[in-house]
């Protein structure tokens, strides 16, 4: 089994990618909110029952300078959704196998 | 461990290429190598050297430029998807090479990893 | 012969296309489909998923001659000419969009998502479009 690091860069309630991302995605695996993908961090959000329902099985993970672009530094994220830095993006692609962007 | 990018998208329109921008500078700090970036459908419009934004904007062409050049990266447009939209070599950015979906293959047989950048 | 070997085991990777855009609309899915016939030239182990919207690109009947727009599904017949034959389909998405196999314009192996999870997971390079 490979360990995969899932990129969403869609907004929940714009886009499915981020549905599609969590039926297709097994447990283990990883995901990295990015770009307007970070918008599916937000704790008091719709969707963010969705994204704690996945929590047992996947690693919620979201970079900071897209949250801090959007505002969002000041609204209640999601515990356990990890904020990380570019840096630790790439750490996230290097110590997973296979990097899937759901575009 | 050996990197390769995928953009598909070009400046400004989407964040695409600015995250991957940022991405491939934050690997290259790591001590990554990246063995190239491939640019596709709209990507390829990362290459045009006419592009010219406003002076207290990020000029998205040049900073691939520059990372081409400090780094010595392999930039390279694919040529079925620039010749639709254009791009050909009297416009192409300095660092960027046109040349055929090939590139994209090897660079996913060759890199540990390929990280796509869209929309 | 000499030269050959001197080049050492020929790397084959596992290569994942994702489509799940629809054709016309944007140009993703008939430049994916160029990658992927280009792809299959290296030897290399060459899967295509289609799911989301991206099972309209299979729809058969495509004419898009009103349009002015070239009506590349017929291409996606090429795929078995390159030997591309690793081609799934999710179930759940042609469902969703009242479509069957039937409605497609190649055979292709439709599978569940549970199916899909495990043929994503055997994959070295993922190409979303």
């Amino acid at each position: 089994m490979s360990h995969i690091l899932h990129l969403v860069n869609k907004s929940p309630t714009e886009r499915n990618g981020f549905d599609t991302c969590l039926r297709m995605a097994k447990p283990g695996d990883s995901v990295l909110m990015i770009e307007d993908g970070v918008y599916a961090a937000l704790a008091n959000a719709d969707f963010a029952k969705t994204i704690i329902g996945s929590m047992n099985d996947l690693s919620f993970y979201a970079l900071g300078p897209d949250i801090t672009a959007r505002g969002l530094n000041d609204v209640p994220l999601i515990e356990d959704v990890h904020v990380v830095d570019y840096e630790g993006f790439v750490d996230l692609v290097t110590e997973t196998d296979v990097t899937q962007s759901w575009l | 461990m050996k990197l390769g990018i995928l953009i598909k998208q070009g400046p400004f329109t989407h964040q695409a290429s600015d995250t991957a921008y940022l991405f491939t500078v934050a690997a290259l700090a790591k001590g990554h190598e990246i063995y190239r970036v491939f640019f596709y459908n709209d990507g390829v419009y990362n290459s045009n050297k006419l592009s010219e934004p406003q002076t207290d904007d990020r000029d998205l062409v040049s900073l691939w430029s520059k990372l081409a050049a400090d780094h010595n990266i392999d930039l390279v447009v694919c040529v079925a998807a620039a010749l639709r939209r254009g791009i050909k070599d009297e416009i192409l950015a300095e660092g960027f090479r046109i040349s055929g979906l090939g590139q994209l293959v090897e660079a996913g047989i060759q890199a540990d990893r390929t990280i796509v950048f869209g929309d | 012969m000499e030269e050959w070997e001197e080049e050492g085991p020929e790397i084959v990777k596992k290569f994942l296309y994702v489509n799940r855009r629809a054709p016309y609309g944007t140009i993703y899915a008939l430049e994916c489909l160029e990658v992927a016939l280009i792809t299959a030239a290296f030897d290399q182990e060459e899967s295509l998923i289609f799911m989301d919207d991206g099972v309209f690109q299979l729809k058969k009947n495509q004419d898009s001659s009103d349009i002015g727009m070239k009506n590349f599904s017929k291409t996606y017949r090429a795929l078995d000419d390159y030997d591309v034959e690793r081609i799934y389909v999710e179930k759940e998405s042609l469902e969703a969009r009242g479509l069957t196999a039937d409605d497609l314009i190649i055979p292709v192996e439709v599978l569940s998502s549970e199916e899909l999870r495990e043929i994503i997971d055997k994959q070295d390079v993922v190409i979303s479009s």
